[in-house]
């Protein structure tokens, strides 16, 4: 209510403004006149020859030339009478008064958001943790570190949010931050070398094959860095180094390791043109349950997907989840025709659909 | 409320432009003095709704309301307040809104001040004003508004450019808004001039303040950014003939020229219709300069197609008044009364010829600036137009209007004596080849042009001080005499001298310090040592330190002269998490008028830094010659007398020079 008693007040002031000089009209003219400046121009002359500035036929040049001038000026204004017009006046009246509130509302309202209220930084900070979206967090998280980047624990608990809200490039940078500020080994070598691996859209790039062969360095038993070098291999066309790879991984393991289906998989699966990483998150809910159950799980999850992305078809990074899961599951018909819905959905916008090309040329199903 | 009242005092202050730009033109029609006074007031209330709008949104960026996207886009709750409240003016938007709050702030000034004018000659000028100020409020409005919303807001923001976090950002764009926004004054009066069909001396008068108040801003704020560049970006260069800069320069130089011609007028009625032309032109090449830098044209011309609306609409507010204006002057200029003759070896001959040279500079700037625009959008050609092409056009035309500006002060009105004034710049003349003598035994086989040039600025600066000396009767009779002389001379003589003096100056900044420039690039490692021009820099240490927004990386150097330790040197790499970027802060020792510079460049895997030193001799006269000029412009800003171009009489006893 304050904001339109503003705007009330505001658009008074601006009416009055154009009504004021019309209501104090009948008073004499009260600009000035090039006559006033050639007049000051001819004491200005008697001045100089005063002070010895100019000599004395000079000046007389000067005032001749001057009040040639100010003849010309005086001819000039007595052909301008000045007069009222009355029609004229309460047009204008009428204008200020009418148009001018009527034009300035239609327009603000065209523009302006006179709902939303003011969110000044100092008054949001204060509100309760439990409601703010996981972004406001982790924007405070970030907020603190720029303050302190040495900070290595936090972003440690950074990273792993940031790739999971899909920021992987942010990601990979605070995981380098984990290495620099909270010490190396083995574990955060793979990690960022996943979140490499992760925001090239499933392909094992040099950058990230060297993260792997330095966790395998400080832990050659490191399994996921194992699994990714192997995966490396087989997406480079070595598919014998990485058959080699994985089954000196499963040699090496107990019996009952959780990370076994996955690369028993992945050994069945060489000979397919790409194979890509199945996600943590995948791999930490299916540890804890049999053959079938996982299989299940699995279908149910990839289901829900497409469901999802059937209702809002924008998001590429799910679509691209979507088929890469296809793919894994062996069904290279579905991932077709998912890829087929995928262009149709985001061919709207240039933007998505150059992502969405690029992505499936990492998974080998472009064209 | 904060946005939305910004929001709605915008509207109002476009509601009230178009009130102001019609009924005035039709009060001037009709002779209603009621009518034509309506352009006062409305003229003034606009000026309060633009403050009113600029404020509110100064007051979002310091409170950091990111639920306006402009907010949002180019500011942090991190940044301190300086930056918070410069960075409302550092992006698109923002600097849009400071421009038309200028306009307002200058149409306001002529409503309250300008009482000395005719009423029907003020109502067309501030009807033009609301013809211009209506064009940018819609543009604003429609197409950059800085007070668009976000319905849930983020948390925090992207953060401005961080080569704009300096104080620089501070003064250096209003500065130059003020200088090209100053110039609408006399494209208004011109245009009224036009709409009235009368033009006089008594014009030039009224116009004299606002044209000279626009040129002192658009120099100091030229310099300024030259400046800021030199430090900032880290290389030392202090202008690059890069588009954007160009696009300020060329107002300048039509500018100068406008400021000349316009005493010719004032004197002598003569020039009237070249006056309006240049008064059209000035503001049209300040609209085309800030359209060229704020579309983006110039960085790209692809950039243009991206966001068509703006460009179209900056496109066709360009064609209205570009356009619209010499289509009047077409129409109309003839019906303009010539002015006074005068003989080609006069005063006014020598400012012709002055306004002949600046155009002509000024024309080859704009087809430098703008031919490879025009290339590249015709063919899709790519070219580049640099420093080669404006050192060999631009040069050949500044050395002859340079050689010639010493002459001008002493040549009288309509008719002058060139003999007479050669021999009293004969002082002038032979400090100038003295010190060209001095330099070539000094410097003997480096370069022939450099010591050339300096005497060429050594006579520019006699000249402006013979032109004193001449006025004031210095060594011709007692020195009280001279003294009283030189008290009693008009504030726009000495102002005259020292704009002149001012160009000679930065004259020599710019020899010196492109000839006799001095540098050192390589990598460092603590306790290394690299000399440079006779100085010793020791790299001492390497640390880090955390700021406000950024994360710092100092570099300390101990600057020896001969074994004798000066001064601590600190140049630093700042790098922006938000922005993820990283700007240079070079470090500047200051010895007169010469710098010592030093920049960071990346470190390397053992620890090395790439560091670049330069020692730039006379450097600041760069800046001071400018800054001279601009004091010039202001004594002869605070000049309120009239003036009167007294004409020589054939037979004039040598000791009564004519009067300003």
């Amino acid at each position: 209510m304050t904001l339109w008693f503003v705007f009330a007040l505001m658009t008074v002031a601006a009416i009055f403004a154009v009504l004021w000089p019309l209501s104090r009209g009948s008073s004499a003219q009260a600009g000035g006149s090039e006559a006033v400046v050639y007049k000051d121009q001819l004491a200005e002359i008697d001045r100089d020859v005063a002070a010895g500035l100019i000599g004395l036929s000079e000046a007389e040049a000067a005032r001749v030339e001057i009040g040639r001038r100010l003849l010309a000026a005086a001819d000039g204004e007595r052909n301008q009478p000045a007069r009222a017009n009355l029609g004229l006046r309460r047009a204008s009246a009428v204008v200020a008064l009418v148009g001018l509130p009527i034009a300035a509302v239609t327009f603000y309202l065209a523009l302006g958001s006179p709902r939303l209220g003011d969110f000044p930084l100092a008054s949001r900070t204060r509100m309760a943790d439990a409601s703010q979206p996981l972004e406001n967090m982790v924007a405070q998280v970030e907020a603190h570190l720029e303050q302190n980047p040495t900070d290595g624990r936090g972003w440690t608990v950074l990273a792993p949010v940031l790739a999971r809200l899909g920021r992987f490039d942010e990601a990979v940078r605070a995981y380098r931050n984990v290495i620099q500020h909270a010490g190396d080994s083995a574990e955060r070598r793979s990690d960022l070398g996943e979140a490499l691996v992760t925001s090239a859209g499933g392909v094992v790039t040099a950058e990230a094959k060297g993260e792997f062969e330095r966790a395998v360095a400080q832990d050659a038993d490191d399994p996921r860095a194992s699994y990714f070098l192997g995966l490396a291999a087989e997406q480079d066309g070595r598919k014998a180094d990485a058959a080699a790879i994985w089954r000196a991984m499963l040699s090496k393991a107990p019996a009952d390791v959780p990370w076994r289906p996955l690369i028993e998989a992945a050994l069945t699966r060489v000979g397919a043109p790409v194979a890509p990483a199945l996600s943590d998150d995948a791999m930490a809910a299916a540890r804890d349950m049999n053959e079938a159950d996982r299989g299940t799980m699995i279908r149910g999850m990839v289901d829900r997907l497409a469901a999802r992305l059937k209702q809002d078809g924008s998001d590429v990074e799910g679509w691209l989840r979507l088929v890469r899961a296809y793919m894994v599951m062996g069904e290279r018909d579905k991932a077709t025709s998912a890829r087929t819905e995928a262009r149709q959905a985001v061919a709207g916008d240039a933007e998505r659909l150059r992502q969405l090309n690029e992505g499936l040329k990492n998974l080998g199903l472009d064209g | 409320m904060i946005a939305e009242a910004g929001h709605y005092a915008l509207v109002l202050a476009l509601a009230l432009a178009l009130i102001q730009s019609t009924v005035p033109m039709l009060g001037a029609r009709w002779g209603d003095p009621a009518l034509m006074n309506v352009a006062r007031s409305t003229a003034l209330a606009q000026l309060l709704f633009v403050a009113v709008s600029f404020t509110a949104l100064v007051m979002l960026h310091v409170a950091s309301d990111f639920s306006v996207v402009n907010v949002f886009e180019n500011s942090h709750s991190m940044k301190p307040l300086l930056y918070k409240i410069t960075g409302v003016w550092g992006n698109h938007e923002g600097s849009m809104l400071l421009w038309v709050l200028i306009l307002a702030l200058f149409g306001g000034l002529v409503a309250a001040f300008g009482n000395n004018l005719p009423l029907s000659l003020r109502a067309h000028v501030l009807a033009v004003q609301g013809w211009i100020a209506a064009a940018f409020y819609l543009f604003i409005l429609v197409t950059s508004n800085p007070f668009l919303r976000i319905a849930s807001p983020p948390i925090e923001g992207r953060d401005l450019n961080p080569v704009l976090q300096d104080i620089g950002l501070a003064v250096h764009p209003p500065m130059l808004y003020l200088g090209y926004v100053g110039f609408s004054i006399s494209f208004s009066f011109a245009i009224a001039a036009l709409i009235e069909g009368r033009i006089d001396a008594a014009w030039a008068r009224w116009v004299r303040p606002w044209t000279l108040v626009a040129w002192i801003f658009l120099t100091l704020g030229i310099a300024m950014g030259s400046y800021w560049a030199y430090y900032e970006l880290g290389w030392g260069g202090w202008w690059f003939w890069d588009p954007v800069e160009n696009a300020s320069l060329m107002p300048w130089l039509a500018g100068t020229a406008l400021l000349h011609s316009a005493v010719v007028m004032e004197k002598r009625n003569a020039l009237k219709v070249w006056t309006i032309l240049l008064s059209i032109l000035v503001f049209s090449l300040s609209l085309l300069g800030t359209f060229l830098v704020r579309s983006g044209v110039l960085t790209s011309v692809h950039a243009f197609a991206t966001d068509p609306s703006r460009g179209v609409f900056i496109l066709l507010i360009l064609c209205l008044f570009i356009g619209g204006s010499l289509a009047l002057y077409a129409w109309r200029a003839s019906a303009l009364k010539q002015g006074g003759l005068f003989a080609p070896v006069s005063r006014e001959g020598a400012l012709v010829l002055n306004n002949l040279f600046l155009t002509s500079a000024c024309a080859t700037v704009f087809i430098g600036t703008l031919y490879p625009l025009a290339l590249e959008v015709l063919t899709g050609d790519k070219i580049s137009v640099g420093a080669p092409f404006f050192n060999l056009t631009f040069g050949p035309l500044f050395v002859p209007l340079l050689v010639a500006m010493p002459f001008a002060p002493l040549l009288a009105w309509k008719r002058g004596d060139l003999l007479g004034a050669a021999q009293r710049l004969t002082a002038a003349g032979i400090a100038a080849l003295v010190a060209i003598a001095v330099l070539f035994a000094w410097t003997h086989g480096g370069a022939t042009l450099a010591p050339l040039a300096i005497g060429l600025a050594i006579f520019v600066i006699g000249g402006a001080l013979s032109d004193l000396a001449e006025r004031t009767a210095l060594f011709r009779v007692p020195l009280a005499t001279a003294m009283a002389r030189a008290r009693g001379l008009p504030r726009a003589a000495w102002g005259t001298a020292f704009a002149h003096a001012g160009i000679g100056v930065a004259l020599i900044g710019i020899v010196c310090e492109t000839t006799w420039n001095s540098e050192y690039i390589g990598t460092m490692k603590p306790r290394d040592v690299a000399s440079v021009a006779g100085y010793q820099l020791k790299l001492d240490e390497i640390t880090q330190r955390q700021g406000p927004n950024f994360r710092e990386m100092i570099a300390q150097f101990t600057v020896a002269l001969d074994g004798e330790t000066l001064q601590v040197m600190m140049p630093s790499k700042r790098n922006f998490t938000t922005r993820d970027s990283s700007t240079t802060e070079a470090a500047l020792l200051t010895r007169g008028a010469s710098q010592l510079y030093v920049s960071l460049g990346d470190t390397n895997a053992e620890g090395a830094i790439a560091v670049r030193i330069y020692h730039k001799p006379l450097v600041l006269l760069i800046w001071w010659g400018p800054v001279l000029m601009a004091f010039g412009g202001l004594l002869s800003l605070s000049d309120r007398r009239l003036r009167v171009g007294a004409p020589k009489p054939a037979k004039a006893a040598r000791a009564l020079q004519p009067a300003e």
